[in-house]
């Protein structure tokens, strides 16, 4: 049994298998709750719900993972939406083509990455904070999003592109199916590819990194750009799932996605965090959140469960660790 | 000798300020001291010597009261019996400590920082600035120095950082400080300056305990050096007499002959010749040719140059005008990353923020400056390549470490510089330029490092070896240059010299 531990430890690490037991015991306190908790509805509707705060999530991480932060990554995801939905209306709203949407998919991609592209190079080359630039990128792009569109939604898209939000394959939900490819192309990303090792050294110690012939600047520029184009993935599952977008859907989102971040064992100060543990941190904070709902709490009583839950976290962790050290 | 250490030392009447005995520590199963006696006398400069994990800290810990000694331990402070002493009694008693951090508040002015400890516990608990500006300034009259009080901390350099720290023990009255490695981040000059605040507080009959890695400057200020070695006491010495090599010795228990390496090498292929190299406010008109196997030592005063040109060496800064070719070819670096491509490699003075990144595994600092090597054909990281390279130059260059896995941070300085080292290799450098390489490294590694060093030269790299510590580059280097205000003053030969006669050219 111990030694079976161990080897699961070693395997993916002490983390994970915390939060996993985290993820356990969440689950049979709803089950025991309520009947309605253990079925596959339910399952089902958390597996299309999380998708959208998962993207934005892996969008997140990957700046945090730097030592920075992307305060614009909602209004990004926006305004790629809106980008879409725009070109499938010029091309004739619920009637356009197949062609029309990929074209839109493409633009959308394209303003995601330019919005992170700048973010980059103004944080890589200016040196100015993250948190200022994506602060100063969110109200940009939600002041143009919300002028261009008069405040309003944009709405009626064609039929085909209802699957991408709604549709299954085999059993699995399609938006579900575009996280874990996401999510699987992240964690190559940052395991296994020299931009994603640079981006760990960089998030610990710039100038140290930079000493050691790393292009620091063109690393810092990548890691925004990638994050911009995360969000119009995210932006383009957020189009098919609610069949029409406006400007600040999801906000409420980009806090949940720190919380996240935080959740899954990502150091707030940079350096350190992986893929898999976020992403459990993700599904247990959807399990909360739709558990708490099939027992008839408050809406609002479910943030407040996610605030609980995470200061618990850091206290047992905090509580971990001077295990491991007496040790 | 002070008055006051004479009139203690001479006629016996003064109790010691300090007097501990039988003192041992455990942690858990680990003993950091086994029966250490300590002693200072009143008004005595008492240095403790011994290389990381000697027990210096610990020992200095529990005089102030942080550490509790295990039972049997006899302690006295100025003549009077403890039987246990916190570090709020410890500082009572005018015991105060000088950390190498110093724990200043850096956004703080110098008056606020000074007077700080004192306000703290007076009441009614309120601020009285001109009290706290009238406190400070009696104290800075004191030690003879001039320091604006309003200014911010963060705006001081690091010597008169120090001198706010001592201020700040003695405001609250200091019987005997101790200083932690006081020197490590000073210039020649401010370290004199420092030594001379020193010397003043100890014939106003205040003890110091000093802490430092630089022996030269433990035997010149101190009367007396306790030496440690693996947690148990070696002796007490008093340094008249006492030689560094001796001190060495004692430290570390082997012996290290420090003799002349210094060859000709004008034969071999040039691999650095830089000619007329400027930049304004930095160096000026520098010639330098580095061969195939040669040590060129660079010395002088910090602040004359020498990180600089190293730097511009190293692709971090361009010069203005003059011309370097490596190995014969013309190079014009854009960044440091032409540089390491070109088979330049630079190991930072600053190993804890520029050489290594700290939180990091080993294994990760190791491979960092080459990636490429250690790609597959998708360029995606190869685990197994990554884990040969880094065991090939842990075995290489004989680091101690437990796990490639653990972070970097957890090595000692010398296997820490080791690692730096291991990077700087890998990238199958041709001219390595190592920056006060010994900063922060015991005595017993700095042999093995620079070993290391001698070995390198022998298989043909050619080393620019940039130190301020004069014995270090004459032992070391083949040919050491003495650079002054941006220019090279002078060259000397070390087979034809006497050490003596080259510290006295550049200390003087």
């Amino acid at each position: 049994m111990i030694e079976a531990y161990r080897r699961m430890r070693d395997l993916v690490g002490a983390e994970v298998l915390g939060l996993l037991a985290f993820l356990v015991i969440v689950v049979i306190a709803f089950s025991l709750a309520t009947p309605r908790f253990l079925t596959g509805e339910n399952f089902g509707s958390i597996a299309f719900q999380l998708p959208e705060l998962g993207l934005l999530t892996l969008a997140m991480l990957v700046p945090i993972l730097s030592g920075g932060l992307n305060l614009a990554i909602t209004y990004t995801a926006n305004f790629c939406g809106l980008t879409l939905a725009w070109i499938l209306q010029v091309h004739g709203g619920v009637d356009a083509g197949f062609g029309a949407f990929l074209l839109g998919c493409a633009a959308a991609l394209a303003v995601g990455a330019t919005a992170g592209l700048i973010m980059g190079l103004v944080i890589a080359y200016v040196g100015a904070h993250p948190i200022l630039v994506s602060l100063a990128m969110m109200i940009f792009i939600r002041g143009l999003g919300e002028f261009l569109t008069r405040g309003g939604d944009i709405s009626g898209f064609p039929d085909f592109i209802r699957p991408i939000g709604h549709g299954s394959v085999l059993g699995f939900p399609i938006p579900l199916l575009i996280f874990l490819v996401a999510a699987a192309i992240w964690y190559i990303m940052l395991q296994r590819t020299r931009h994603g090792f640079s981006t760990y050294m960089l998030g610990s110690n710039l100038e140290a990194t930079r000493y050691s012939g790393i292009p620091t600047r063109r690393t810092i520029t990548l890691i925004y750009t990638l994050s911009g184009l995360m969000c119009a993935v995210a932006g383009i599952v957020m189009v098919a799932r609610f069949n029409s977008v406006r400007v600040g859907h999801g906000d409420a989102y980009l806090l949940i996605t720190v919380l996240a971040c935080f959740l899954g064992g990502v150091d707030p100060f940079g350096g350190f965090g992986r893929v898999l543990p976020v992403a459990i941190a993700l599904l247990i904070l959807q399990v909360l959140s739709s558990g708490l709902n099939l027992i008839g709490a408050n809406q609002h009583l479910s943030t407040a469960v996610w605030g609980l839950f995470l200061i618990a976290v850091m206290v047992i962790r905090f509580g971990w660790q001077r295990l491991a050290l007496r040790r | 000798m002070t008055g006051a250490d004479r009139d203690a030392a001479g006629t016996g009447v003064a109790a010691p300020a300090v007097s501990f005995a039988r003192v041992s520590k455990a942690f858990g199963g680990v003993r950091a001291l086994s029966d250490v006696s300590f002693e200072v006398l009143p008004g005595e400069v008492h240095c403790i010597a011994g290389e990381n994990g000697s027990g210096k800290s610990t020992l200095i810990k529990i005089i102030t009261g942080v550490y509790q000694p295990d039972p049997g331990a006899e302690m006295s402070y100025f003549g009077r019996r403890v039987d246990s002493v916190t570090p709020a009694v410890a500082r009572g008693l005018g015991i105060n400590v000088i950390w190498q951090d110093l724990a200043l508040f850096p956004q703080m002015t110098v008056a606020e920082n000074i007077a700080f400890g004192d306000i703290l516990g007076s009441r009614p608990r309120l601020v009285h600035r001109r009290q706290m500006r009238a406190k400070a300034e009696r104290v800075l009259d004191r030690l003879g120095v001039s320091l604006d009080l309003d200014a911010r901390l963060n705006t001081l350099s690091i010597a008169e950082r120090q001198i706010v720290a001592i201020c700040r023990t003695l405001v609250g009255d200091a019987r005997l400080v101790f200083m932690d490695e006081p020197t490590a981040s000073l210039t020649h000059s401010e370290t004199q300056s420092l030594l001379a605040i020193v010397r003043k507080l100890s014939a106003d009959g205040v003890s110091i305990v000093f802490v430092s890695h630089r022996l030269a400057e433990v035997l010149a200020i101190s009367s007396r050096v306790t030496v440690l070695r693996d947690g148990r006491k070696v002796g007490v010495y008093d340094t008249e007499g006492m030689t560094q090599s001796r001190l060495t010795e004692l430290m570390t228990g082997k012996t290290f002959d420090a003799e002349v390496i210094s060859g000709d090498r004008s034969a071999e292929r040039a691999v650095l010749e830089v000619s007329g190299l400027c930049r304004a406010g930095e160096y000026e008109d520098i010639d330098l040719t580095i061969r195939a196997g040669e040590v060129v030592g660079l010395t002088g005063l910090i602040g004359a140059g020498r990180t600089e040109l190293g730097l511009s060496l190293f692709g971090m800064t361009r010069p203005e005008r003059g011309a370097v070719r490596l190995n014969g070819e013309p190079v014009s670096f854009r960044s440091n990353r032409d540089a390491i491509a070109a088979g330049v490699a630079y190991v930072s003075e600053d190993r804890l923020t520029l050489g290594l990144v700290q939180p990091q595994s080993i294994a990760d600092n190791v491979v960092l400056p080459v990636l490429g090597k250690i790609v597959n054909g998708l360029d995606l990281i190869s685990t197994g390549k990554k884990n040969d390279l880094v065991s090939r130059w842990i075995r290489e260059l004989n680091v101690k470490v437990g796990r490639p896995e653990d972070p970097v941070s957890t090595l000692s300085g010398g296997n820490q510089q080791r690692i730096v080292l291991a990077k700087w290799l890998a990238t199958e450098p041709k001219l390595l330029i190592l920056d006060s390489p010994t900063v922060g490294v015991d005595v017993g590694a700095r042999a093995g490092l620079f070993a290391i060093v001698r070995q390198l030269a022998a298989e043909g790299l050619a080393i620019l070896l940039i130190s301020d510590e004069v014995p270090e580059v004459y032992f070391n280097a083949d040919r050491i240059i003495h650079m002054a205000g941006g220019r090279f003053i002078a060259s000397y030969d070390p087979r034809a010299l006497s050490l003596a006669a080259v510290e006295k050219a550049v200390y003087a």
